[in-house]
This record gives structure tokens, C-alpha cells and sequence, in this order.
């Protein structure tokens, strides 16, 4: 609390809060990964910051810094004003802030009691450690309202319980900052109300609470100050009060140049992959996709926008028949799929549709594979590559040679193990897999996700190529740039649901970033003015909001 | 009557020397599993702790060094054990095998290098033993019909390390029960990552348990080779290691029901000295070889079947990694 000034100095805002925790310059890499680079942040004390982004942005990361699980590369964490290293939790612990993990760190068959305790005994017995915790406990539930049988097993509790465990744990251990890590992601609704009625009482304490979220609702419900990271970097902070959902969309997802591909105007044909109110539920129950409709026609690209984690992923999966269907149908080039009658990849892959997955790590390749057996992967039957009992491994190998050779993948050794290529080189060899089998549909997730920039533009190339050979090409991005610049129609989804379509060549960005955020397409253009009074009562927000663009740093 | 019940408390006391060693193992066993280091090395520490304990006893002729010896034996197995399932994240099952064959072999070459008697270690005298203790007035109370009995034969006239095996259960349970530690060690072998963000050391948290391992190890290595025979013989452990870490499961890692099974399979053990030669009645006389493998059968079965669901802590086995 000492360092009032030169720590209000630093943000945008002239409020003179005192600062909990700031951080100067923060860099982390792992190999040659930089998953921090260059964090500023100040966070107020007895505020609620948000910190948004989408997944792989670096949120994670940057947190675990904080709570000294990870010690940073280069920067400077300050505590009250006070520089601190943090090397180990105990440090981060020992400096008053308390971290709610995204899974939670509990001991299934311990009791709520033994839970809290654990690492902050107060002797070597147990029993006056757990009489002093219990009046404790009593003491801080009374406080801050938040009701736990401390007595009960903690795998008896329900998600939302165990998370006030959690809580407890870092209340106990005396934090007056606390850290959680996208703590509604398991949550029901009811819970995530009940989660943030806890947080504002503690705000009211005096505690200070870190969120970090991808999801703007949250944000917009609960926050006072957000600080959005995009790409490992700290990109914006504003006070959320002067900012809305499609502003923090636009900066979570980025504005880049827009690539041009000079492509020939497409000329749709038949329609090849239909889905009816597609409806995917997880195994968790939660509803993931909701009611989809489409029709994506040979010789097109349709584009699938929306920010990360809103159902495209599910969507992806489920027309490539890997994720079943909850309700509806979905019609595959003649053949139609429903929940009652199923099908699988392998038979969507002879029906002519080929997947390039979202992640290739876990369903694109075998990284321990090499890359001759990465390159047969789904197409193992074929009768070229199998004799009657064995396969033809110099086959597999020639045909990978082929793929290496026609798509460029470097270097060219069918025998190197598949981890052993760079992301692009990974990737340019299950589109070579794929595209050389001559799909009739084609669905790609991320196409260039981890990809660098060489690559990106053969990749692109060759997509068009696809459909200006008739096929029928769905791309599901997060990046705007590439979904706009490759796609003939777009569609945005939001929390599982159609928002919309535009048409490739009217998207721009705004209007696709007020989509993303659930806006529909007729009153995302009309109200795309800034101050406009549509856009007003459209958001149920003050006029003064600011859309203009916000450069990344 | 009279010579029924006095078989019987025979058969309880030589219950209680054949046990000795399993309920150390258990209980050695019982920290290691419970820290999330499975431990199949029981029998490699033993037998070495067996052999250096012989050793030391037959060359100085003090029981105590000899004790000393083989708990630092066996506390340096476990700790290699413990380098490479906590260091260097290694499987588990392999280094404790490894340990055991290497253990195995080593005595018996060591034992011929050093004493020349075809791996066998010189037969000890009483000084260099621990021998039984007479518990005050046991021949007078002795004299008592059936208390006296159970006093004198059952109570009295074991060695020290009886004692300490048996006093070690209600302590172990007190530990891993009733002490920071123990809530730390059945932490660490339920959720290590749950106690690394506590602020607490996982890998010398592991460290710990696996040392306490070695220490009850050796105590029942040396009670093998000096208390309960008078010098090492080549894998004279003979597979007792595997019977304790058995006894530990079907006792589902908790102290007091691993203490039931270590005395169920002495029990048995005992029974299976006993009835070397006396017919039993219908079936006649039962060959010594089928008795002897009466306790590895029950093992069998009862692993198979009768322990119902034997629920591991939930990381054994499992290396502890920070994420990424």
C-alpha cells in the first residue's frame, strides 16, 4: 500500500486504489514456445480483474507464475507495493495469494477439514490442528457466506462444493489475493451464480480475485477492470464498465492484416453435407451444440467463426462422425446419420468426407509413429498398401515419399518419427493424407494452428485448389483473418448456437465480432455506428462505449 | 485338555516369531505404498539387511552393531529404490526387481568371498543375538493354571524384536493417522499434486517415507538372521517380503488389518511346522511340501477373491511431474 502512485501511474485510469499485485515485464518460454512475453499488469485491491483470452493465449501460464509454480524467465512481481520472488507455491502463499485451480487440488479421501490443512498444520498433530482449523473455518464460512460440511469426504461433494473447498483452503491460509483459473467450466448455471455471490462478498472483505475466463459473459457480470492477452501477450486493459462484450471479442481474437488470395469467385454445386438441427450433448451433459443448420455445397468454402470453446470444436467433430448426435440429422452425400442410426469415422471416410482434425496431437497423428505410418492413418485398409496378411511397408513408405514430395513436407524422411517435424510440417502431412484421397467433402479444424507463415499461405492455396475442384470445404477457424480471406460463406456460432451467415466477401470484422458475441447479422450491421442508439438498446449498455479499434501492442 | 490348550498357546507363540518379520515388512511396506512408491523391494532389503546383520554380528559380536548395520543396509536399498522412483521417475516395479535379483546374488557372492562357507555366514553365539527375554516372575506366575500359562509361554520369552514389531503397529497407526506427516504421506499418495501446491515437497516428502521403509526393512532382516536364527543362510528370506507386501493389500493399506493377515500367515506357517508327520484324520498323513505351500495357496485364493475391493492409493506407481 506504500507505492500507491507510481502503481496507479501505470494504468489507464486515474483512480488512486491501492495495488494488490502488479507484475513488470513478464516473459516465460517452454522450449522454444514464448507463453509470456512482456506482461504488464496492476491489479486494484478489492477489485474483481478479469483476465481474458482464448485457450492457448497464455492465461494459464501467467497464473501459475503468480502462485510460484513456475518461476518467470524475466520480470518483476510486486505484492503491496513490495517486489517479491515467488520460486515455490509455499512463497506465493507465504505473500497472502491463494489460487483456485482449474482442477481441483484436492484430496478425494480426505475430509473437508483434512483438506484445508494439509500444508498448513499448526504443529505436528493432527487433532490441534484440526480444532483450530474447525473454529476457524466456522469463523471465516460466517464471513464470507459460504457453507461447507466440513466433515464430509470430499469426493461425496458435489463440483461446485469442492470448489468452495478450495476456496476455504486459500481463505485459510490467509490469502487476500485470489487466483481463479476458469473456475465455471464445470460448473451448472446455478452454481456459477452461486460461485460469483461468494466472490462479490469477498470483494466487499477486502479480497482481492483474479478471474481468468474465455468467456465475455463473465467478464461483463462480474468484473471491474479486464486485462485481455492474446498470443502470450497482454494485449488491452479497460474498465469493464467502459467496454462491452464485441469490443473484448475483437481484441481476444486479434485483427490482422487480411491475407488476399486473388481467388476466382466460387460456383457452388450440389449440396453435400446437410445438417438439421444438429444437436451435440457431451458426456458431461452440457449441451455443446444446439440446433445447427447447414448446407455446404461442392466447389465452396463455408467458413465456422465464433471465439473458442463456443461449440465449433463439438460441431467439427460431430459432422465428421466422431461425436454422436444428441438430436437431428445429418445427411453425408446421400447417406443420412441420425442418433438412432450412427455412423463412424471410417465409414464417413467411405463416403468420401475427409477431417483434418483441430488437434492434430490427438487425432490427426501418432507422434510416435513414423511419418509413413502417420501418413496412412485412417486409409490403413487400403488395398494398395495391404497384401493378403501383412502390409507393404516399402509401399507405405513410397506413398508417403509421394505425399512428402507433392506437399513439400520437410524434411522428406518417411522414417522420422512424426513428433520430430515442425507444427507446419505435421500439418502439411495430414492435409497431404487427406486432400490425395480425393474427398468429395472436407472438413478442416484450425488449418493453421502453430503453422508459420510460409506454410500458412501453401495451405490456404491448396484449400481453394480443393474447391475449385468441386469439393466441398468447411473451414473451422479462431482466426478471423483466415476464416475471411478463405471463406465463400460464413457462418458464427454462438454458445453452440447459429448466430448467422455472411456472405465471405461483405464480413468484416466488426460486424463479425458483434456476431461472435451473439448479436444477429441485421442489427450487428445496422447498430455498427459507435454511440449509435440501436446499438444502446441492443446491449442495454451506455452509449459511450468505444468500438474503435483497438491495435494489439 | 490340559494338552490341547497347551498346543495351542505353542502354536500362538511360534505364530508370534514367524510373524515377527512379516508385521515389520507390512508396516515397512505400508509407508512406501501409502507415500505412492510401490515397493515389491521389501525382500531384496531384507535379505540384504539379513546378510550385513550376520556379517557384523559374526565379526564383532555385538547384536546392537549388527542392527545398526542392517538398518543402513536397507535404508541404502530403499534409497536407491528412492533415487530412482522419485528422482529420476523410473518404474517403480522395475527398480525394486532389479534390487532384488541384485541383492540376491550379491549376498551369496559376498558370503562365499568373505566367510568361505559356501555362502553362509559362521553359526552365532547367544552373546551376538538377541535372545529371548524372561518377563519378570514368569516361572512363579507360570505356575498359575491357564493365565500363568499364557503369560509364561506367550507372552514372556521372546526377543526384543518381537516387542518392537508389535508395539511398531499401534505406532505406525498413530503416525500415518494422528500426525502432520501422516496426513502429508496419505496425501502425497492420493493426490502429490495436491500437496505440491500446498507447499510441500513431494519428492522429499517420498524421500522420507521410502527411509522409514528401510529402517523397518532392516530391523526385520536382522531379526531374520540373528534373533530368530543364529546366521545367514542364502535367501533365507525366502520369499517373506512378498508374503508381507500381501499381507499389506489384503490389510488394504491400514495398519491394524495388515496386522491380522502378518499373524494369519504365521499362523499358518505355524500350523505347517506342526503338522509335519501327524496324521489327520480321513486324509492321513499330509505331505511336508503341501503344507509348506499351504500360506502361498491361501495367498492366491484370498488375492483373487476374498479381500474384496482393495482400493491403492490413487497415485502409486505414478511419477510425480509438474505440468508441461
Amino acid at each position: 500500500m506504500t507505492d500507491i502512485e507510481s502503481a496507479a501511474n501505470r494504468t489507464t485510469e486515474k483512480k488512486t486504489l491501492p495495488v494488490a499485485i502488479e507484475l513488470r515485464g513478464i516473459s516465460k518460454s517452454f522450449g522454444s514456445v514464448h507463453a509470456n512475453q512482456d506482461i504488464d499488469l496492476c491489479v486494484h485491491k478489492s477489485a474483481i480483474h478479469g483476465i481474458i483470452g482464448e485457450n492457448g493465449a497464455g492465461k494459464s501460464t501467467l497464473m501459475s507464475i503468480i502462485y510460484g509454480f513456475y518461476e518467470a524467465d524475466r520480470g518483476e512481481i510486486l505484492v503491496n507495493g513490495q517486489s517479491v520472488r515467488l520460486h515455490n507455491s509455499q512463497d506465493a502463499i507465504a505473500a497472502g495469494i491463494g489460487m483456485v485451480h482449474q482442477h481441483f487440488m484436492l484430496v478425494d479421501t480426505f475430509t473437508v477439514l483434512e483438506n484445508v490443512i494439509l500444508g498448513a498444520e499448526s504443529g505436528g498433530l493432527l487433532n490441534q490442528s484440526l480444532n483450530h482449523a474447525r473454529e476457524e473455518l466456522t469463523r471465516l464460512e460466517r464471513e464470507y457466506n459460504l457453507k461447507v460440511d466440513l466433515d464430509a469426504l470430499v469426493s461425496d461433494l458435489p463440483v461446485g462444493e469442492q470448489q468452495r473447498v478450495e476456496i476455504l483452503k486459500a481463505l485459510y491460509r490467509g490469502a487476500e489475493i485470489l487466483i481463479l483459473d476458469e473456475p465455471t467450466g464445470v460448473l451448472t448455471p446455478q452454481e456459477t451464480d452461486q460461485l460469483f455471490e461468494i466472490l462479490k462478498t469477498l470483494k466487499t472483505q477486502g479480497v482481492t480475485v483474479l478471474l481468468i475466463t474465455h468467456k465475455l459473459r463473465e467478464i461483463m457480470d462480474i468484473t471491474d477492470e479486464v486485462s485481455v492477452m492474446r498470443g502470450g501477450r497482454m494485449v488491452a486493459h479497460r474498465l469493464t464498465q467502459e467496454t462491452d462484450k464485441e469490443t473484448l471479442a475483437e481484441l481476444m481474437v486479434g485483427r490482422k492484416v487480411r491475407l488476399e488470395l486473388n481467388q476466382k469467385p466460387a460456383t457452388p454445386g450440389n449440396v453435400l453435407l446437410k445438417a438439421e438441427n444438429l444437436t451435440v450433448v457431451d458426456d458431461k451433459g452440457v449441451t455443446r451444440v444446439k440446433g445447427f443448420n447447414m448446407e455446404l455445397k461442392a466447389g465452396e468454402i463455408i467458413g465456422i467463426a465464433g471465439v473458442s470453446g463456443n461449440g465449433q470444436s463439438e460441431l467439427l467433430q460431430a459432422l465428421a462422425c466422431i461425436q454422436p448426435l444428441s438430436q437431428g440429422s445429418l445427411q453425408i452425400h446421400q447417406h443420412s446419420v441420425t442418433p438412432e442410426s450412427p455412423c463412424n469415422p471410417a465409414k464417413a471416410r467411405e463416403l468420401g468426407l475427409g477431417h483434418i482434425p483441430e488437434d492434430r496431437h490427438q487425432l490427426g497423428m501418432v507422434t510416435r509413429f513414423s511419418a509413413a505410418e502417420s501418413s496412412i492413418l485412417g486409409f490403413h485398409r487400403n488395398e494398395s498398401i495391404n497384401g493378403s496378411l501383412l502390409m507393404h511397408n516399402s509401399k507405405v513408405e513410397k506413398h508417403c515419399e509421394a505425399l512428402m514430395e507433392q506437399f513439400d513436407v520437410r524434411p522428406p524422411h518417411p522414417q522420422l518419427k512424426s513428433a520430430n517435424f515442425s507444427g507446419g510440417n505435421q500439418q502439411k502431412l495430414i492435409i497431404a493424407r487427406e486432400m490425395t484421397q480425393n474427398p468429395r467433402i472436407l472438413l478442416v479444424g484450425q488449418p493453421t494452428r502453430g503453422v508459420d507463415i510460409g506454410a500458412i499461405e501453401f495451405i490456404h492455396r491448396q484449400l481453394i485448389e480443393m474447391r475449385d475442384q468441386g469439393c466441398a470445404v468447411l473451414v473451422v477457424s479462431v482466426e478471423l483473418d483466415e476464416i475471411m480471406s478463405l471463406s465463400d460463406r460464413i457462418l458464427v456460432m454462438c454458445e453452440g448456437s447459429l448466430v448467422g451467415e455472411v456472405a465471405g466477401k461483405d464480413a468484416d470484422e466488426r460486424t463479425l465480432g458483434l456476431m461472435m458475441a451473439g448479436t444477429p447479422l441485421d442489427k450487428a450491421r445496422s447498430g455498427s455506428g459507435p454511440g449509435s442508439p440501436q446499438q444502446k438498446t441492443i446491449n442495454e449498455r451506455p452509449a459511450h462505449q468505444i468500438l474503435s479499434p483497438e491495435t494489439s501492442g | 485338555m490340559d494338552d490341547i490348550f497347551s498346543v495351542l498357546v505353542l502354536t500362538l507363540d511360534a505364530t508370534l516369531r514367524v510373524a515377527t518379520p512379516l508385521i515389520l515388512a507390512a508396516m515397512a511396506g505400508l509407508f512406501s505404498e501409502r507415500s505412492g512408491i510401490i515397493d515389491i523391494s521389501l525382500e531384496g532389503k531384507m535379505l540384504g539387511a539379513a546378510f550385513i546383520s550376520a556379517c557384523t554380528a559374526a565379526v564383532t559380536g555385538s547384536a546392537w552393531l549388527a542392527l545398526m548395520a542392517g538398518i543402513g543396509v536397507s535404508v541404502a536399498l530403499a534409497l536407491l529404490h528412492g533415487l530412482a522412483c522419485i528422482t529420476y521417475r523410473g518404474n517403480h516395479v522395475v527398480s525394486a526387481v532389479a534390487i532384488n535379483i541384485l541383492v540376491a546374488g550379491l549376498t551369496v557372492v559376498l558370503g562365499i568371498a568373505w566367510f568361505e562357507r559356501g555362502g553362509t555366514t559362521p553359526a552365532l553365539p547367544s552373546e551376538a543375538r538377541f535372545m529371548p527375554i524372561e518377563w519378570p516372575l514368569a516361572e512363579i506366575i507360570g505356575q498359575l493354571p491357564v493365565l500363568g500359562t499364557l503369560y509364561k509361554e506367550l507372552l514372556s520369552g521372546h526377543n526384543l524384536l518381537v516387542y518392537v514389531a508389535l508395539l511398531l503397529v499401534p505406532l505406525s497407526w498413530w503416525v500415518i493417522y494422528r500426525s502432520r506427516f501422516g496426513l502429508r504421506l496419505r496425501a502425497v499418495g492420493e493426490n502429490p499434486q495436491a500437496v505440491d501446491t500446498a507447499g510441500i515437497s513431494v519428492a522429499f516428502l517420498r524421500y522420507r517415507a521410502v527411509i522409514i521403509c528401510g529402517v523397518l526393512c532392516g530391523i526385520a532382516g536382522t531379526y531374520i538372521a540373528i534373533a530368530q536364527n543364529a546366521g545367514f543362510t542364502r535367501d533365507m528370506t525366502a520369499g517373506q517380503g512378498y508374503i508381507a507386501l500381501a499381507a499389506m493389500i489384503f490389510g488394504k493399506w491400514r495398519p491394524a488389518p495388515a496386522l491380522l493377515a502378518c499373524l494369519m500367515f504365521g499362523l499358518l506357517d505355524a500350523l505347517a511346522i506342526r503338522m509335519q508327520g501327524v496324521p489327520v484324520p480321513v486324509i492321513g498323513e499330509v505331505p511336508v511340501p503341501l503344507i509348506q505351500a499351504l500360506p502361498y495357496i491361501l495367498t492366491v485364493i484370498l488375492l483373487a477373491g476374498f479381500i474384496g475391493k482393495a482400493v491403492a492409493p490413487k497415485a502409486i506407481g505414478e511419477p510425480y511431474l509438474k505440468e508441461r
